[in-house]
C-alpha cells in the first residue's frame, strides 16, 4: 500500500522531506545505526577506500575532460598544455594517473581481504560476483583512459590490447575492425575510447550501488567469520566505523600525496611522453603495473588463443570462487592449510606480475608457467579438495564471547542499543 | 542536529564529557571543511583563463596601413576591436554633438588619446547582447550618425562609438590601450 512515511525526525524540514521520501530514515538505518560487527580490523577500511577513490577519480576526470582534445593530432599536446597551462592542470592530471594505480591497489587488498575471510561464501556470492564485474569494469575504464595521453605506450597498448580479440576463431578479424573503427587504431578509436572511459565510472558507480545494497542485505562479514549472534556483537556504524574508516582514509590520502607529490611518474612509463607513432613500436611494451600478472598469464602459454582464454580464464574463475571453495569455514584463522595457501597465492600472483614486467626469456618463461599453473591450480583444484580434506580449528561461539571470557571491559556506550543518537 | 546531542541518550556520564565531545566535533567538521574546499579549489581553478590564453591577452597593431574614413577589426582576448581612423568631418560630428542628447553621456575627448585624435579604439560588441556592429567599412551601413549599425537589433554608434539610438544602454567601451609610437599601438 502506497502511503506517507512516517518520520520520526523533529527538525520539521527534515521530516517534510523523510516524510514524503525517506533519505534521512533510509541514512540513518544504513550508514548511522547500522549495525556492523564489533570486532574488524584495518581490512574493512578498503571498501571506503574503494569508494572515496573512486569519487577522487571522478571528480579530477569531470575537470580534465574539460580541457582534453580526443583527436590523434591533438589529444597529445592537450595533455601537455594540462600539464603546462591550465591551472592546477598538472595536479589533476597526477591526482587522475596515479588515482587509477591507487585504485587498483586498494581494489586487490581489498579482495585479498575477501579471500583471506572467506568473504564471498555463502550468503555473499552475489556481492562478490557484483564486485567482480566492478573490477571487470575497472580494468576497462583504466585501460581506455591510458590511451588518451596518445603517447607510444597509448598507441601500442590499445593496438595490443585490441588485437587480444583476434585471437577468437573466424569473427576475429572482424570483431577487432568493429573495435578499432577502421583497419588500425586510428581517430576513431581514439574518439571512442574517450566516450566510453566517460561513460563506464558511472557505470561502476551503478554496480558500486548494488554492491552495497548486497552487503547491507547480508551485512559485512568479519574476521572472525561467524555470523553475529544478537546485538552484543555488532556496534552502529557511525560513531564507530565512520571514524576508524576516516584513520583509514587519512593514511590513504597520505600514500596517496607521496605518489603524486615526490613521484609521480614512479608508475609510468617514459614512453608515454613520446607522441604515439603508429610505425614504431617502442623497445619493451608493458602494460600499467596492475595488469602485469594478467600479461604474464597471457604471455605464458606459445598460443594466441591459449594465451588469451587462459588470462580472461584468470578472472572468468574469480566469478565461480564461491562454489569451488567447498569449505564451510570462512576465516582462514580456523583453516591452518588454507591459511598457508592463500599466501602461495598471493606469492605466485607476485611473481607473475614481476614476470610480466620483464622481456619472456630464460628463467623469466619458466617462471611465468609455474606461477600460472599455481594460480589455475589453487582456484580450481585446491580449493575443491581443501573444504574436504582440511580440518578446521574450532570456531568461537560468538564474536564476542572470547573478548568478554577473556575478561575484557563492559561494552562501549551505544554498543548494546542502537540508539538515534545520529539524527 | 547536533543541538539534539545534549538530551539524546548518549551514555556519557558527566555534562564536561559532552562539551569535549562537542568541541572534538566542531574541531573535526571544521577540519574536514577546510580539507574539503582546499580539495576543491584546484578542481575550480582549473576553469579558469589558463596561461596560454591569458597569454593572449595583449596585442599590437601597425595602424600606418588603416585609410582615413575606414577601420579595421581586430582580435584581442577572443573579442573584436575596432580600430578606426576618423575623417576631420568624423571628429567634428563627436564633439559637436551636446552631451545631454546622449544615452550615456560622454565627451570625445575622454574617448580618444590626446594627440592621436583621428583614432578611436573601441571594443566591437553591441552593448544590447553582444552582436558586433556593422560600420567599419566605408560602405557598411553606418547608420543615422556615421559610426556603427548593430545589425540584430538596430542599435546604433556614433563616430565616436556612443550609442544614440536603439536599445543598446551604453557607448561601446573602450579597451585598455596606448600608443607605443605614432603608427603603433598596444591593446590591452
Amino acid at each position: 500500500m502506497p502511503g506517507l512515511h512516517k518520520s520520526e525526525f523533529t527538525n520539521p524540514v527534515v521530516n517534510w522531506i523523510d516524510t514524503r521520501l525517506p533519505v534521512f530514515t533510509m541514512l540513518t538505518k544504513e550508514y548511522a545505526v547500522f549495525p556492523t560487527p564489533r570486532n574488524f580490523n584495518y581490512f574493512w577500511n578498503f571498501g571506503a577506500l574503494a569508494m572515496i577513490n573512486l569519487m577522487i577519480m571522478i571528480a579530477t576526470g569531470i575537470f580534465l575532460a574539460m580541457n582534453y582534445t580526443p583527436n590523434t593530432l591533438m589529444a597529445f599536446d592537450s595533455v601537455e598544455r594540462i600539464m603546462r597551462d591550465v591551472n592546477y592542470g598538472w595536479l589533476l592530471r597526477y591526482v587522475h594517473a596515479n588515482g587509477a594505480s591507487m585504485f587498483f591497489v586498494v581494489v586487490y587488498i581489498h579482495m585479498f581481504r575477501s579471500l583471506y575471510y572467506g568473504s564471498y561464501k555463502a550468503p555473499r556470492e552475489l556481492l562478490w560476483m557484483l564486485g567482480v564485474v566492478i573490477l571487470l569494469l575497472m580494468m576497462a575504464t583504466a585501460f581506455m583512459g591510458y590511451v588518451l595521453p596518445w603517447g607510444q605506450m597509448s598507441y601500442w597498448g590499445a593496438t595490443v590490447i585490441t588485437n587480444l580479440f583476434s585471437a577468437i576463431p573466424l569473427v576475429g578479424d572482424s570483431i577487432v575492425t568493429f573495435l578499432w573503427g577502421g583497419f588500425s587504431v586510428d581517430n576513431a578509436t581514439l574518439n571512442r575510447f574517450f566516450s566510453l572511459h566517460y561513460l563506464l565510472p558511472f557505470v561502476i558507480t551503478g554496480v558500486v550501488f548494488l554492491h552495497i545494497v548486497a552487503l547491507h542485505i547480508t551485512g559485512s562479514n568479519n574476521p572472525l567469520g561467524i555470523d553475529p549472534k544478537g546485538p552484543q556483537d555488532t556496534l552502529p556504524f557511525h560513531p564507530y566505523y565512520t571514524i576508524k574508516d576516516s584513520v583509514g582514509i587519512g593514511v590513504y590520502l597520505i600514500v596517496f600525496a607521496v605518489l603524486v607529490f615526490f613521484a609521480p611518474n614512479f608508475l609510468g612509463h617514459v614512453d608515454n611522453y613520446v607522441p604515439a607513432n603508429p610505425l614504431v613500436t617502442p623497445a619493451d611494451v608493458v602494460p600499467e603495473w596492475y595488469f602485469l600478472p594478467f600479461y604474464a598469464i597471457l604471455r605464458s602459454v606459445p598460443s594466441k588463443l591459449g594465451g588469451v582464454t587462459l588470462m580472461f580464464g584468470a578472472i572468468a574463475v574469480l566469478f565461480v570462487l564461491p562454489w569451488l571453495d567447498t569449505s564451510p569455514i570462512r576465516s582462514a584463522r580456523f583453516r591452518p592449510i588454507y591459511r598457508q595457501l592463500i599466501f602461495v597465492l598471493v606469492a605466485a600472483i607476485i611473481v607473475l606480475g614481476m614476470v610480466g614486467g620483464h622481456p619472456p626469456q630464460g628463467i623469466w618463461v619458466v617462471l611465468g608457467r609455474i606461477a600460472t599453473a599455481y594460480y589455475f591450480l589453487h582456484f580450481l583444484v585446491i580449493l575443491p579438495l581443501l573444504g574436504k580434506l582440511e580440518r578446521p580449528l574450532p570456531l568461537p561461539e560468538s564474536i564476542s564471547s572470547p573478548v568478554i571470557r577473556k575478561g575484557g571491559g563492559p561494552l562501549p556506550y551505544g554498543a548494546a542499543a542502537a540508539p538515534m543518537e545520529k539524527n | 542536529m547536533s543541538a539534539s546531542t545534549h538530551d539524546a541518550p548518549m551514555g556519557a556520564p558527566h555534562g564536561e564529557d559532552i562539551g569535549k565531545r562537542d568541541f572534538l566535533k566542531l574541531i573535526a567538521g571544521a577540519g574536514a571543511a577546510v580539507g574539503l574546499g582546499a580539495l576543491a579549489w584546484p578542481l575550480i581553478d582549473s576553469m579558469n583563463p589558463s596561461s596560454d590564453v591569458l597569454a593572449l591577452s595583449s596585442v599590437e597593431l601597425d595602424i600606418a596601413p588603416i585609410p582615413e574614413g575606414s577601420g579595421i577589426t581586430i582580435v584581442w582576448r577572443g573579442k573584436p576591436i575596432f580600430v578606426r581612423h576618423r575623417t576631420a568631418a568624423e571628429i567634428k560630428s563627436a564633439r559637436d554633438v551636446k552631451l545631454t542628447e546622449l544615452t550615456e553621456p560622454a565627451a570625445d575627448k575622454d574617448r580618444v588619446k590626446a594627440g592621436h585624435e583621428a583614432w578611436l579604439v573601441v571594443i566591437g560588441i553591441c552593448t544590447h547582447l553582444g552582436c558586433v556592429p556593422l560600420g567599419n567599412k566605408p560602405t557598411d551601413s553606418r547608420g543615422d550618425f556615421g559610426g556603427w549599425l548593430c545589425p540584430c537589433h538596430g542599435s546604433q554608434y556614433d563616430t565616436s562609438g556612443r550609442v544614440r539610438r536603439g536599445p543598446a544602454p551604453i557607448n561601446l567601451p573602450l579597451p585598455p590601450y596606448a600608443f607605443t609610437s605614432d603608427t603603433k599601438i598596444k591593446i590591452g
